[in-house]
Order: structure tokens, then sequence, then C-alpha cells
């Protein structure tokens, strides 16, 4: 804390051959002090007022949320634009959208630590912080869909009334399990990773209710090497336990869908397809977060240009995997030779009325814009990403990642409202649009969203101190900048 | 006369500061050769290599989350099978009451969850936490054990603890200071 040097001496490292040379993950060999005061600092000290012009209107938003959520209890679900066919539309749009969010914070946190990423450590806190509220916004939504919320528990494995247990051959009860498995356990992970950082907090406190509260949290962690053995063991187990978990979970969201045999939804692409939509969602919201994030708190030293080049790189990867996705739905539509699941893709969502509507020689689909609009944010938006000017320009990239979370909503719109809303008989055909309860119900639920992450960034380190301490030169016994002897 | 003694603290041992985790990292050595067994040292991060430094072996951990996830697995695929085939049976669309297979993803989702409680209880119990009182968060200095410096406590109940012994062993790793820690 009293460290007020900023930078290490520059001639304590021979730089490795020009070949060898890398971008550090901390820039300008900052000491492990300068890092406590940076990380630290933010959520220590007098709120600032960009805090305050940010949280009120989130917490408005968030009011608005609530307020609908109570209309819609005391109304009933007729209050959203639903009518049959169309019984799911934006409230199920919204939670695969928001669970699909949740992925990213899962995926640096476990897997890119499996795969010894290490520049996951400047991101990792706040993506795991990311996908626990993106979880509980998701949450809220199968919740209120059901329309009689009070008997939500019958959800739950619990005796009720009727003796009647719930019916374990949905893949809508897996759902319950897996998201409430998802959210308790990136909980965990997230708890877990931050105890050594509370005990930094409660070692930094200057007030008794600041120390008390951070000490309470931080379980008396006291550094010793014989607790961090442990702690590494049990990082290293959460981490392996979250891969297979995140992957199962987009995939029996996606079993809501692929179970059933409407066209349009069954289909056995879905889990890997929706794992990958999840995953380039999801980074697409990380970066939407952390480049506001990296500037107004003065991180550029530790979310660098270079986390946010890999970023982008992992949303050119997985945006790829879904524009192969959606062609390949497409030609096992044709292929499949069903003319139901051809209706589906072309008549239904793809024929526009410029230019594949006459080609195919078809009226143009009720929703060919929502196929349009996934189409251009999903598939060719992060292919800019194949440059490096794309990559590194920070306001580019921000605007790419707008598009793609627009892109990844529509893609849940596309696949949920399309399939359902020309039913097999013409006269079970319907156009759903959205009543001003859809549209607020979500636009409150970003308040939400924000509400919490805000509050996360005022109290507790953005960034996982101790990781990003462990990755720096003078972390390493055996580097001159961490005190290793000449041979 | 003979000053009366009001000091009631126990002398508890040695606490060496370092401001590098190389110096602290060769003193670790020097401890487990000299073979001393009640001591530890105290970092900012998890130090790699720092475990062969001090002779530790493997963490147990991995016991606590073999339980867990095996209890989950177990207790999931039972709830089920009695749930829907056993205590009320529910015949749905022709399926069969129980099957392994439908059976699987809330069971695999059961393990995860109590896999993941036995990890992170398991570190809790394995290092015995919490542990709000800790004599050495009273030595002002130590404050810094989780900011950016390196300490290396010995407990003068180590069988080979001396004090004068200890504090040479100290002074020759290069510590920048060391403390008595009382209580």
């Amino acid at each position: 804390m009293a460290n007020q040097s900023t930078s290490l001496p520059a001639s304590a490292v021979l730089p490795p051959p020009r070949e060898l040379e890398r971008v550090p993950l901390i820039l300008n060999q900052r000491p492990l002090g300068w890092l406590s005061n940076a990380i630290a600092g933010i959520a220590e000290g007098k709120t600032p007022k960009w805090w305050w012009a940010l949280f009120i209107p989130s917490v408005l938003l968030a009011g608005v949320m609530f307020s609908l959520i109570f209309y819609l209890m005391t109304t009933g679900v007729g209050v959203w634009g639903l009518q049959i066919p169309v019984a799911w539309a934006w409230d199920i749009t919204n939670f695969v959208f928001w669970i699909g969010i949740g992925h990213a914070g899962t995926l640096i946190s476990a897997i890119l630590f499996l795969l010894r990423q290490k520049w996951r450590t400047s991101i990792n806190r706040a993506a795991e912080a990311m996908t626990i509220f993106a979880v509980m916004c998701a949450g809220i939504y199968p919740l209120i869909h059901i329309g009689r919320i009070w008997l939500g528990w019958w959800l739950l494995p619990l005796p009720n009334a009727n003796s009647v247990w719930p019916q374990f051959r949905s893949p809508l009860l897996w759902d319950v399990f897996a998201v409430s498995t998802y959210f308790t356990v990136s909980l965990l992970f997230w708890y877990m990773g931050l105890i050594p950082d509370l005990a930094t907090m409660r070692d930094r406190a200057k007030t008794r209710i600041r120390k008390f509260a951070y000490g309470l949290f931080a379980m008396g962690w006291c550094g010793s090497n014989r607790h961090w053995r442990n702690y590494e063991k049990a990082y290293l187990l959460l981490a392996g336990l979250s891969t297979p978990l995140v992957l199962s979970v987009h995939s029996i969201v996606s079993f809501d869908f692929a179970v059933s045999q409407l066209p349009g939804w069954h289909t056995t692409i879905f889990p890997p397809y929706f794992v990958a939509g999840a995953i380039f969602s999801g980074f697409g919201m990380v970066l939407t977060l952390m480049l506001p994030l990296r500037t107004i708190c003065k991180l550029e030293d530790v979310i660098t240009v270079r986390h946010v080049e890999l970023m982008c790189k992992v949303i050119l990867g997985t945006g790829s995997i879904v524009g192969y996705a959606y062609g390949m739905e497409f030609f096992i539509a044709w292929y499949s030779g069903n003319p139901y699941e051809r209706f589906v893709f072309i008549n239904n969502r793809a024929a526009d009325p410029f230019i594949l509507s006459k080609v195919f020689g078809v009226k143009p689909a009720p929703y060919w814009w929502a196929y349009w609009s996934m189409i251009s944010c999903n598939v060719i938006s992060p292919q800019l990403f194949w440059f490096k000017w794309c990559r590194t320009k920070i306001w580019f990239v921000f605007i790419v990642t707008i598009f793609v979370n627009i892109g990844m909503w529509f893609e849940r719109f596309v696949i949920i409202v399309t399939s359902l809303h020309r039913d097999y008989l013409t006269s079970s055909w319907a156009y759903f649009s959205p009543t001003w309860v859809d549209i607020w119900t979500f636009i409150g639920s970003f308040g939400l969203f924000m509400s919490l992450f805000l509050l996360f960034m005022r109290f507790l380190p953005v960034i996982a101190l101790a990781e990003v301490k462990g990755v720096t030169p003078q972390a390493d016994p055996h580097h001159p900048l961490g005190g290793a002897q000449a041979h | 006369m003979a000053e009366l003694n009001t000091d009631y603290t126990v002398k508890l041992g040695l606490l060496a500061e370092y401001a590098t985790p190389g110096e602290l990292m060769r003193a670790a050595e020097k401890f487990r050769d000299a073979g001393y067994r009640r001591w530890d040292v105290y970092t900012p991060f998890p130090v790699h290599g720092m475990d062969q430094a001090m002779g530790l072996g493997n963490s147990k951990v991995g016991w606590f989350t073999f339980l867990g996830g095996l209890t989950g697995y177990t207790s999931g695929m039972i709830m089920i099978w009695w749930m829907n085939a056993f205590d009320y049976p529910l015949a749905v669309g022709g399926k069969p009451l129980f099957s392994p297979i439908y059976s699987f993803p809330v069971a695999y989702e059961c393990t995860i969850l109590l896999g993941a409680f036995g990890s992170l209880f398991g570190m809790f119990i394995m290092n015995r936490l919490p542990k709000f009182y800790n004599p050495l968060f009273k030595m002002e200095r130590f404050a810094r054990s989780t900011d950016d410096t390196f300490f290396l406590f010995v407990e003068s109940a180590d069988p080979k603890f001396s004090d004068a012994d200890t504090k040479k062993l100290l002074e020759g790793t290069g510590s920048k200071r060391i403390e008595e820690v009382r209580d």
C-alpha cells in the first residue's frame, strides 16, 4: 500500500529475442502494490458521480420490470402478446438470451483456466459476475411465463397436496435442474475466487464496518501456502466441474426445443449450435461491459488491447461456428425432403420480399426481417475480426459487440416465434406482435442486470487481484524480477 | 525490587519478511531441509513451486469432490426412480417408468452440483476455515501479506525451534525484517 513507485526498473530483465517477443499481460511492468491500489481502489473511496448517474436509471428500470411482473401476476399472461399458436415468445427468447450471455463467464473462468490461458485473469472476475447476474435475469422468465406463478414450486421435487412428483421425462424439468445448478456452481466458483481478494479488501479497509464486512466473507483468509495448496486444488476441481456444466446447460436449454417434434426445433444440431452461440453472445456482452469499464476505471494496463484482441478472436471463431450451423440447418431442411421442415426455413424465415421470395416463387416470410437481422449481425459482423485493425480499435470492437448482442437476441426470437407462428393448419396461423408489457419487461431486465453489475463494481474488486498478480514476472520466483538468483 | 510482570502474552514464534517470492522460496527450502514442521509461508498469490519448496504433498480436497459427485449421481438417480416409478408411477407417452437415459441429465447436474459443494467445503475443511481470529493479524506489517509482501512464520512450538538457532537461520535467508509474534 505504501509502495509509491509506479514502475519497476526497466533494466532488471533482458528482453527476449525479437522473434519470441510478446506483449506482456500487464503493461508498463506495474509492481504488485500498484495493482492492489489500482484495482482495490475502485471499490474504495467516495462514490463517483458517474456511478450514481448510471445506477439510478438502472434501478428505476429494474423497478419497471418488477412492477410489470406484478401486473402480469395479477392479470395473467394475456398482458403479453401471446396467443395460440405462439404461446412462447419474448419470455423464452429473453430467457435463452440471458442464459446464453452467462456462458462466457464460465468459459473464461473454467475452460480457459484448464487450457492455461493466462490472459483470462484480467477478465474472469467481471465475466463471472456478469454470468451470475445474467442467470438471475434469465431465471425470472421461465418462472413468470408459467402463468400461475404461485405454483412455481411444483417445478421442484417437493411433496405437494396432490402427491404427484415432477415429471422427469420432460426436458423442461431437466432445464430447471440445469439452470439452478449452473447458478449455484457459478456463484460458488465466483465466491471462492473472491476469498483472497476479500482478504485484501479487509486488510486495506479503513473503517470498522468495512473491515467487519469484508473480514466476514474472507473467512479469515491469511494467504498461507498450506491454504493456497488446497485452494488451488479446489479451484482446479471447480474448473473441471464447470467445464462439463457449461456445455451441458445450454445443451439442455436446446433440448427444450430439440426434443419436441416441431419443425424448426426438432433438430440434432441444436446442442453444439446453442453452446457456440452462447459463448459468442457471452463474449459479446463481456466486451460490451469491459470496454467502458477499462476506460472509466483506468485499467488499460491490466485489460490491454491484447486482451481485447484475443476476445475478438473467440467471437470470430464462435461466430463462424454459428454461421456454419445456420447454413447446415438450412441445408438439412432441404436435404431431408421434409416439406414441413422446408416450409419453416423458406416460407417462414428466409424468404425476403426482394430476392429469395422471387427465387423460390413463394410469398415473403412474415418474419424475414428478423431472420436477416440475425444473419447480418451474427454471421457477417464477426467476420470483420479477421482484420487486425478491426480487432484493435476499441470503439469499433464496441460497435460490433452491440451487433452481436442484438443478433443473438434475434436468433432466439427467430427459433422460437417463426417455428411456432404457423401451425400445420392455416386456420392456426398467427402473427406475433409484442405488447408494451413485453418490451418494458425486457428493457427492465437490463436495468436489473446493470444495477447488480454496478453494485459489484462499487463493492468488490472487478479484477481477480491475486490471479493477476500471479501472472506478472515479479510473481515468478524463477524470474529476476521475482527474486531469482543469477546462476 | 522485581518489577511486576504485566505481560500475559506468550511467545508464538518468529515472523520474517521478504520482498520477492524468489527469496521466500529459497528460505522455505532451507526450513524444509532443516527439518522444521510447524511453519508456513504467506503470499499474496499462490507461488508456483512453493509446495515442493515446503515439502508438501498433494492436496486431499479431491476426495471431498469425489464423494460429493458420487452422492449427487446416486441420489439423483434414486430420487427420479423413487418419484416417477415407485412412489407415484406416472405413465407418460408410453415411455418407461424409469430409464437411466432420461434420468441422466438431472443426475448429471446433481453430480456437478454436489461435487462443487464438495470442492468448496473440502477446501474450507482442509484449511480449517473460517478462522476469524489469527494472532498474525495483530502484526501491523502482516496486512501487506495480501498486498505485495511475502512472509515466513516459524512457530516456537516446533520441536526444532530455538531462539538463537532459528533466528540465525532466518537471518541467513536474507530476510529484511524479523519480528517476534506474541499472543
